[in-house]
């Protein structure tokens, strides 16, 4: 009795001891999280770590650590891949891999989930994190507290779904966990709980992460700095995070819903007493649909400032790429019926969805001819982040034609659920939105940490990325179109499948050829940090706010709040400062108001993991402490009001002048 | 923040002062999204209200009259909120506070009729597993419900914080993302009374 209260369904049984690549997987973590715990107790660093990571609200660190975890997560999620290439590569004919199918099929679903939401959304709020209140010459963003508590309720979102590799099981249903089969009656134990929980807390960190950064972009802008003279890559996270806002909560209810159906015997998407599985169906992909443009729309606004940075010229139709850019958040919310034409809805409703997409391809066109205008005759560097961009230009041309083909509902009939699909989608999604955050990581490294990452490095990974990426993907649209459904763990010989699944799984080797030299770029770089140190605080020749100021930025950002009269702000600066001479009068400097750190957000975090993990295991104690530390850390936080302080003009000099 | 010194003379409030008009911004946003979660309950409501498989339509299960007077509550709720902003607004404490107890009794009304209706569906078999339709009425008015009783405990802080400090900037900037929600969840439930209730009833 008191057993269930404490643990509810929780027993030793949830713990796989039987399957070695799960326990294997198991302890490798257990030893990566103990040695990093082991090293910072070495070290006696847990009390730096809590005043300085783990309770600030500075924007920029909360933007690496966003990308931190979006790199230990790009890890997961690549050796998910890395299993499924080599199942799919020897399971033919009589052999039968080395994956049992209930284990493939989590590893699937894990890929899926863990790739978009821990991997991709963190990367995304990551780099929005780090530029934009640097690029609209603001000293943080509108909500900071708001800003660490949604990275910690993205972090224990990530956290539950690698905890449920070894605690019980993953979902088995695919990255969206269609109903009827992740309802009860078909996937009866924790796995689709893990699957709620880990993304309905991570969702709302996302949630309100939109909030956040809409507001900070509509009300904390310099004074010049009108709507039409944002840089691209606001405007493209403007719009992504009003895409969050609209979306998310779609998300919300929809997981919410498949909840009611699992824990209270609701019957929203059941077979019987009446209920709709199409209905998710259409929920999920209203949510769905717009989060592929929320994850590359900011890739597209990276894209904008690295082409114009290195072609040396402004961007090319600044103003078709805003409008652009807005069409394709309005169009991005009339097109989610295209992922499941072949569902029944007739013959006109799936025309319109047909050639609502078609119509998403045109703003898309628009972007990528003003991206070549720009480098037409530009001096273009073909530094790493320019790297990165032009084989996105060409890639994702590609990735959207097989799109716009897709779009065709007679065509989609015939490649539905094939791997043709998944070639394209990882087309879009490697090429376009990976391609681009890593662009993103290179172009803004030096902003953030002081110094340049590795080049030679660099441009190793990206060969291995792109050519590996050819490899893994151009052989799954052959197969498709050869009629491989996807998700397969296993075929017969006879299909003629196999040579093409060698050369992709070969692909994937290239990609972790990539992986690893971006690891050692990193370690390289670091090493040797003082000798890539960008001392101008502007190492590409920047043309937007955020070179204005020393690397790494302050803490405060910005000494001075910046006023601007054009678009390319900095650029237009130092032009002006090229012709009337720098300026030799002493700068008198002000104190600066700015957030108290502070751990509440982490502290609530923490509690709804705990209520998560009670909620997936059923157990009344985890529950009801962690709602009750939720709301008690919460409204304790309400009877605080000493939240701010003034940085005083004497630091703010020192810094100044040690920079 | 053009004089460090006088800013710092006004003390740490002079924040909230220019910060007002973001943050009152971002609360709309969050009013926003809140607004998508309740029409997608809405729309899982258009679609499985029908669906009562076997059951008794919805229209069948409910007492007009009853909830007639359960929407006076809630309306009469925003109208004693919107007295107690006045009050706020003349800096009058006592007021203040008493206006929001009367609007606190109105919206715990609401909240008890609401229950009350639920456990006589329930008692009588009309759970929210005897059907799609049921299923969806109860999570779309129950949502509403739990925002109105969050609402409720939100307002008991607020009471207890304005009566152990006086009225000053923090006070009024809370007070009034608590009525933009109030009167929300009010508008919301007008949306909730005309389809399910009077449409149902049709």
């Amino acid at each position: 009795m008191l057993e269930k209260f404490i643990f509810g369904n929780l027993t030793l049984d949830a713990i796989p001891f039987h399957v070695p690549i799960i326990m294997g997987a198991g302890a490798f973590m257990a030893l990566a999280v103990l040695a990093v715990l082991g090293t910072i107790t070495y070290l006696g660093k847990w009390k730096y770590l809590w005043t300085e990571w783990l309770t600030t609200i500075d924007h920029k660190k909360i933007g690496i650590m966003y990308i931190i975890l979006a790199f230990v997560m790009l890890l997961r999620g690549f050796s998910d891949a890395v299993m499924m290439r080599a199942q799919q590569a020897i399971a033919v004919g009589h052999s039968y891999g080395y994956l049992p199918p209930e284990h493939y099929d989590q590893i699937f679903t894990a890929h899926g989930v863990i790739m978009i939401f821990f991997m991709a959304m963190p990367l995304m709020f990551g780099l929005l994190n780090l530029a934009v209140p640097l690029q609209i010459g603001a000293r943080d963003v509108a909500f900071p507290y708001l800003n660490s508590l949604s990275l910690w309720l993205t972090v224990v979102g990530a956290v539950l779904v690698n905890l449920s590799l070894v605690i019980g099981k993953f979902a088995a249903t695919g990255w969206l966990a269609y109903p009827p089969l992740s309802g009860l009656a078909y996937s009866p134990d924790v796995g689709v709980d893990y699957y709620i929980w880990a993304l309905q807390i991570s969702g709302i960190g996302s949630l309100l992460s939109g909030i956040n950064f809409t507001t900070t972009i509509l009300k904390m802008r310099c004074p010049g700095m009108t709507l039409m003279k944002m840089p691209v890559f606001t405007w493209t996270a403007l719009c992504a995070m009003v895409l969050v806002i609209l979306a998310f909560p779609v998300l919300t209810v929809t997981l919410g819903m498949l909840f009611l159906d699992r824990f209270f015997d609701m019957h929203f998407f059941t077979a019987s007493y009446g209920g709709n599985a199409m209905m998710y169906v259409n929920l999920i992909w209203a949510w769905g649909h717009p989060e592929v443009y929320i994850l590359i729309l900011p890739a597209f606004g990276i894209f904008s400032e690295v082409v114009a940075t290195f072609s040396k010229k402004p961007l090319f139709g600044y103003p078709s790429m805003v409008w652009a850019t807005i069409a394709i958040t309005f169009l991005s919310f009339i097109v989610w019926l295209h992922h499941f034409f072949t569902m029944g809805a007739g013959a006109n409703v799936n025309a319109f969805f047909g050639i609502a997409t078609m119509i998403i391809a045109v703003p898309t066109g628009v972007k990528i001819f003003n991206w070549l205008f720009t480098m037409y005759r530009g001096k273009i560097t073909f530094s790493v982040p320019m790297l990165w961009t032009t084989g996105f230009i060409s890639t994702f041309a590609i990735g959207g034609m097989t799109g716009v083909l897709m779009s065709v509902p007679a065509v989609d009939f015939q490649v539905h659920n094939s791997v043709f699909l998944v070639a394209h989608f990882h087309n879009v999604i490697i090429g376009g939105v990976v391609f681009g955050y890593f662009a993103g990581v290179t172009y803004w490294f030096p902003k953030i940490f002081g110094f340049k990452l590795n080049e030679t490095l660099g441009k190793c990974a990206f060969w291995c990325w792109i050519i590996g990426f050819y490899l893994a993907f151009i052989p799954l649209y052959a197969l498709g179109l050869m009629g491989m459904t996807r998700r397969l763990y296993h075929y017969s010989a006879e299909t003629g499948w196999h040579p093409f699944l060698i050369v992709a799984a070969i692909g994937t080797c290239f990609v972790a050829l990539g992986v690893a030299f971006q690891i050692a770029q990193v370690l390289v770089s670091i090493k040797n940090r003082k000798a890539y140190r960008d001392v101008t605080g502007d190492p590409w020749d920047g043309r937007t706010l955020e070179w204005s100021i020393p690397s790494p930025a302050p803490f405060y950002n910005f000494a001075f709040t910046p006023e601007v009269s054009t678009r390319d702000a900095f650029w237009d600066m130092k032009e002006k400062r090229a012709q009337e001479g720098p300026v030799t009068q002493t700068p008198i400097y002000q104190d600066i108001h700015m957030p108290k750190n502070t751990g509440t957000g982490f502290i609530i975090a923490m509690f709804s993991g705990v209520f998560g993990f009670g909620m997936i295991w059923h157990s009344p104690l985890m529950i009801s402490v962690g709602l009750l530390g939720m709301a008690v850390t919460w409204i304790a936080r309400s009877f605080n009001f000493h939240t701010d302080y003034y940085v005083k003009a004497a630091e703010v000099a020192r810094v100044e002048t040690q920079a | 923040m053009a004089d460090a010194s006088t800013t710092l003379g006004h003390g740490e409030h002079s924040h909230h002062h220019n910060m007002d008009a973001v943050d009152v911004f971002g609360f709309w946003i969050y009013i926003l999204s809140d607004c998508l979660l309740f029409a997608t309950l809405f729309a899982g409501y258009a679609v499985l209200h029908n669906n009562t498989f076997g059951g008794p339509a919805l229209k069948e299960l409910f007492s007009l009259p009853y909830v007639l007077l359960e929407t006076m509550f809630l309306l009469a709720s925003s109208f004693t909120y919107g007295l107690a902003m006045i009050s706020m607004y003349r800096s009058n404490r006592q007021q203040v506070l008493g206006w929001l107890m009367i609007t606190f009794l109105f919206g715990l009304s609401f909240v008890v009729m609401e229950v009350n209706e639920f456990v006589k569906l329930y008692m009588e078999g009309h759970s929210w597993h005897s059907s799609a339709a049921m299923t969806s009425f109860f999570s779309l008015v129950g949502t509403h419900g739990l925002h109105v009783s969050m609402g409720l405990v939100w307002m008991a802080i607020m009471m207890f914080q304005v009566a152990k400090y006086k009225v000053n900037p923090v006070m009024s900037r809370r007070l009034t993302y608590l009525g933009l929600f109030w009167h929300f969840l009010d508008i919301v439930w007008i949306f909730l009374f005309t389809i399910v209730y009077l449409m149902g009833a049709i």
